[in-house]
C-alpha cells in the first residue's frame, strides 16, 4: 500500500456525507448544542442514508462497505458536529459491532437489521464510576438463575444509552472467578427498556451536548441465558478488540474536528479585518493555520494507515493507538488555535470553533485516554 | 400499469434530463476567447433542480411498485460521467451520455435538437427535467423539447401523479397552483417545491458502478454535426463584462429620524 488516495466510490461517499453535513447537520448544530437536545431528525436521515449500516454486510441490513467507509463518514460529520459524529461512532462501533463480531447467527439476525437502519441505537457499557482505564476493575455482576442472567451494578458515561430509540445496551459484567482467581468478565446483551434497568438523568457535560450520555443502574435486571455475547469469560478480551477498532473510528472523527477548525479559520481569516486588512494577511495568523492544516493532514494519514492495516488483516494495535493519540491531540490543538484566531467571537458558544473547543477535549479521554494510548504503544515496543 | 399506447405493457419508462453545472458555491466566469462558460476551472455538480427531477422519477417508480425504469440522459463532456454516476447512485437504472466535441458551445436551441434526437432512440412515457439550470438560466428546455417531439408540455410541477395513461400536475403559480393534465408520453419540468431529494446511500454508490451507461456520439444519435456547436449556434454571446465589485453600503446615521431615512432609501430603490 503506497497510495492514500480514495477510490472513486470512496470519494463519492465522502462527498455525499460532506454535502449532508453541510446541508442537514450544520444548520441545526448550534441549536442542539445550546438546548442539549438529541438530534433525532438528523439521526433518522443518517439512518435512511445507510450510515449506521456502512461496515456491515447486506444480509444483515448493512451497506456492504467496510470500516474505512465508516471512518470517511465520521470524518465528514466530525468537521461540522462532533455530537452527531459520536452518535454514529458509538452506535456502530460500540453498539452494533460487538454483535456482528461476537454474536451468534440468531443474535445478528435479531439485532443488526434494526441497528443498521438507524431506527434503533445500541450502547456499550464498559466504564464504571470506579474506573474506565482499568476496565478489568469491573464490579457489575451477572449471575445465572433459572436460565436467566441476573445483572446488578452500575455503569458510567454510557453514550446513546438513554435516547427514545435506544433498544440495546451491551454490558460487561463479572460472571464468576477464573481458575487463576482473577475475575471472569463476560459481555451480555440487555434489550431495553427492561425491568430494573434505569438510564439516570444525563450528565452536565462540557461539550458533546447533543450526544446522549447517562449513568446506568442495574437492579436485578433479568435477561435470558442466550443473551451472553460471545464466549463466557471472553468479555474483557472481546471489548479490547472492539476498542482497538474503535480507536481508528475516533481518530477519523478527531481528524474531522481538526479539519473543521481549519475550515472555519480560513474563512474567518479572509473576512475579518484588523488594521485595515484581513487578519489572514498577517503571517502570524497564516502560519498558525498552515500548522493546523498540517496537523489535520497528519491525523488523516494515521487513521488511513491504521484502517488499511486492519482491513488486510495485519496487526494494527499500535497503529490504532498512534492514530488515536495523534489525531485527538490535533483536534484539541486546532480547536485552541481556531478559537484564538476568532478572537472574542471564538469564545461565544454559538460559533462552531467555540463548540469544537468544548467538544474536542473528550477526544483525548474517551475510548482510551492519551495516557492509555501511550501505554499501548510503549507495550508494543517491549517497554 | 396500462400503457399510454393502449397495449399491455408492464413498465413505465421515465427519462430524466440531468445537466452538469459549475458548483453554485463557486465563482463562475466566462472565458475571454470564445465567451462560453469556463467549465474547466471550477468544481462541477449536478444542476440542483435536476436532483429533484431524479427524485421525482424515483418516487414515481416506487409509486408504481417498482414497475418502471428510470433512464438518465445527459449531454456534456467526459467529465459529466461523475454527475451521471451520482444520479445512478441515487437509484436510477441506467444512463445515456451524449458526448461529442462537436456539441461544445451549443446553445439552448441546438441542445434541444440534440436531446430530441437521442429521445428518438429511446422508448419513453415521461421525460422529466428541472425547471432551469443554474448556469445558463434559460428555463426553456421543456418547452423546446415539447415542440420538437410534438409531445405535451407540463411545466413548473410541484406535484406529479401518473394514473393509467395520464399525468396530472400541480403547476406552481405566483398565487397558488393550476392543475394541468396530459396524456402520456409527455414532457415535464419540476420546481424545487416538489420533493426533498435523497442522498445516495453507499449501497447505491457501489451499485452505480455496474449500471448500464451508454455513451453516444453525435453520429450514433443521428445528429447532424453542422447543426450543433458554437460555430453554428443561432445565438452568440458577442460581448460580456464582469459584475462590478460590490460597492460599500450606505450608512444611515440615526439622528432621531433614522426610520424615515431608511424608508426614504427603500423607496428610492423602489423596494417599498
Ligand atoms: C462523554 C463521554 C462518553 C463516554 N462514552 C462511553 C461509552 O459509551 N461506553 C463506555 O464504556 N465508556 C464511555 N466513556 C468513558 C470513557 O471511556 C472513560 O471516561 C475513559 O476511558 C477514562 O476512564 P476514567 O474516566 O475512569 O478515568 P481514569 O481511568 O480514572 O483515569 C484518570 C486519569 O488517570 C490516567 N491514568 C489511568 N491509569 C493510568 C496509568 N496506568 N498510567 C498513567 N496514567 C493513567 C488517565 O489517563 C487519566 O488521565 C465515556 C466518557 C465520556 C466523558
Amino acid at each position: 500500500m503506497l497510495d492514500t488516495r480514495l477510490s472513486e466510490e470512496q470519494e463519492q461517499l465522502r462527498k455525499t456525507v460532506e454535502a449532508f453535513a453541510r446541508e442537514v447537520v450544520a444548520p441545526v448544530a448550534a441549536h442542539h448544542d445550546a438546548t442539549k437536545t438529541f438530534p433525532y431528525d438528523v439521526v433518522r436521515q443518517m439512518g435512511q442514508m445507510g450510515l449506521f449500516g456502512l461496515p456491515f454486510p447486506e444480509q444483515y441490513g448493512g451497506m456492504g462497505g467496510d470500516y474505512f467507509a465508516l471512518c470517511l463518514a465520521l470524518e465528514e460529520l466530525g468537521r461540522v458536529d462532533q455530537s452527531v459524529a459520536i452518535t454514529l461512532e458509538a452506535g456502530v462501533s460500540l453498539g452494533a459491532m460487538p454483535v456482528f463480531r461476537f454474536g451468534t447467527e440468531e443474535q445478528k439476525q435479531e439485532w443488526l437489521p434494526m441497528l443498521c437502519s438507524g431506527e434503533a441505537l445500541g450502547a456499550f457499557g464498559l466504564t464504571e464510576a470506579g474506573g474506565g482505564s482499568d476496565a478489568g476493575a469491573t464490579r457489575t455482576t451477572a449471575k445465572l438463575d433459572g436460565g436467566q442472567w441476573v445483572i446488578n451494578g452500575s455503569k458510567a458515561f454510557i453514550t446513546n444509552s438513554g435516547t427514545d430509540i435506544t433498544k440495546l445496551v451491551t454490558v460487561t459484567a463479572v460472571t464468576g472467578e477464573r481458575s487463576d482467581s482473577r475475575k471472569e468478565i463476560s459481555s451480555i446483551l440487555v434489550p431495553v427498556p427492561a425491568k430494573g434497568f434505569t438510564a439516570e438523568p444525563s450528565y452536565n457535560k462540557v461539550g458533546w451536548h447533543a450526544s446522549d450520555t447517562h449513568p446506568l443502574s442495574f437492579d436485578d435486571v433479568r435477561v435470558p441465558e442466550e443473551n451472553l455475547l460471545g464466549v463466557r469469560g471472553r468479555g474483557y478480551a472481546n471489548f479490547l478488540h472492539i476498542l482497538d477498532e474503535g480507536r481508528i473510528a475516533i481518530s477519523a472523527l478527531s481528524t474531522g474536528a481538526a479539519q473543521g477548525c481549519v475550515d472555519e479559520s480560513v474563512k474567518y481569516a479572509k473576512q475579518r479585518e484588523a488594521f485595515g486588512k484581513p487578519i489572514g494577511q498577517n503571517q502570524a495568523i497564516a502560519f498558525k493555520i498552515a500548522e493546523m492544516e498540517a496537523r489535520a493532514h497528519v491525523a488523516r494519514c494515521t487513521y488511513y494507515d491504521a484502517a488499511a492495516r486492519m482491513l488486510v488483516g495485519q496487526p494494527f494495535k499500535k497503529h490504532a493507538a498512534i492514530a488515536k493519540l495523534v489525531s485527538s491531540n490535533a483536534a484539541m490543538d486546532n480547536a485552541r488555535d481556531a478559537t484564538q484566531i476568532h478572537g472574542g467571537y471564538g469564545f461565544m458558544n454559538e460559533y462552531p470553533v467555540a463548540r469544537h473547543y468544548r467538544d474536542s477535549k473528550i477526544l483525548e479521554i474517551g475510548e482510551g485516554t492519551s495516557e492509555v494510548q501511550k501505554m499501548l504503544i510503549a507495550r508494543e515496543l517491549g517497554l | 400499469m396500462q400503457s399510454a399506447y393502449g397495449g399491455r405493457r408492464t413498465s413505465m419508462n421515465i427519462v430524466v434530463l440531468v445537466k452538469q453545472v459549475p458548483d453554485t458555491w463557486a465563482e463562475r466566469k466566462l472565458k475571454a476567447d470564445d465567451k462560453t462558460l469556463d467549465r474547466a476551472s471550477v468544481d462541477v455538480v449536478m444542476n440542483e433542480i435536476d436532483e429533484y427531477a431524479v427524485e421525482e422519477a424515483l418516487k414515481l417508480k416506487e409509486a408504481a411498485g417498482g414497475e418502471a425504469s428510470v433512464t438518465i440522459l445527459t449531454m456534456g463532456p467526459d467529465r459529466a460521467v461523475e454527475t451521471i454516476r451520482k444520479a445512478l447512485s441515487m437509484g436510477a437504472d441506467k444512463a445515456v451520455h451524449l458526448s461529442d466535441e462537436a456539441l461544445a458551445g451549443s446553445d439552448a436551441i441546438q441542445t434541444s435538437y440534440a436531446i430530441a434526437k437521442v429521445l428518438d432512440t429511446l422508448e419513453y412515457d415521461l421525460v422529466i427535467c428541472g425547471s432551469e439550470a443554474t448556469d445558463s438560466r434559460m428555463s426553456v428546455m421543456a418547452a423546446l423539447l415539447a415542440e420538437r417531439t410534438g409531445k405535451p408540455q407540463l411545466s413548473g410541477a410541484r406535484k406529479v401523479t401518473v394514473d393509467g395513461g395520464n399525468v396530472k400536475i400541480e403547476r406552481q403559480t405566483d398565487n397558488g397552483y393550476d392543475v394541468v393534465e396530459a396524456p402520456l408520453p409527455a414532457i415535464l419540468s419540476v420546481v424545487e417545491k416538489i420533493n426533498e431529494p435523497r442522498y445516495p446511500s453507499f449501497k447505491g454508490i457501489m451499485a452505480a458502478k455496474s449500471k448500464p451507461l451508454t455513451t453516444l456520439t453525435t453520429a450514433d444519435a443521428g445528429i447532424e454535426a453542422d447543426k450543433v456547436g458554437l460555430a453554428n449556434a443561432p445565438s452568440q454571446v458577442v460581448e460580456f463584462s464582469n459584475k462590478p465589485p460590490r460597492q460599500a453600503g450606505q450608512i444611515v446615521k440615526d439622528e432621531g429620524d433614522g426610520g424615515a431615512k431608511v424608508a426614504d432609501f427603500l423607496a428610492s430603490q423602489k423596494i417599498i
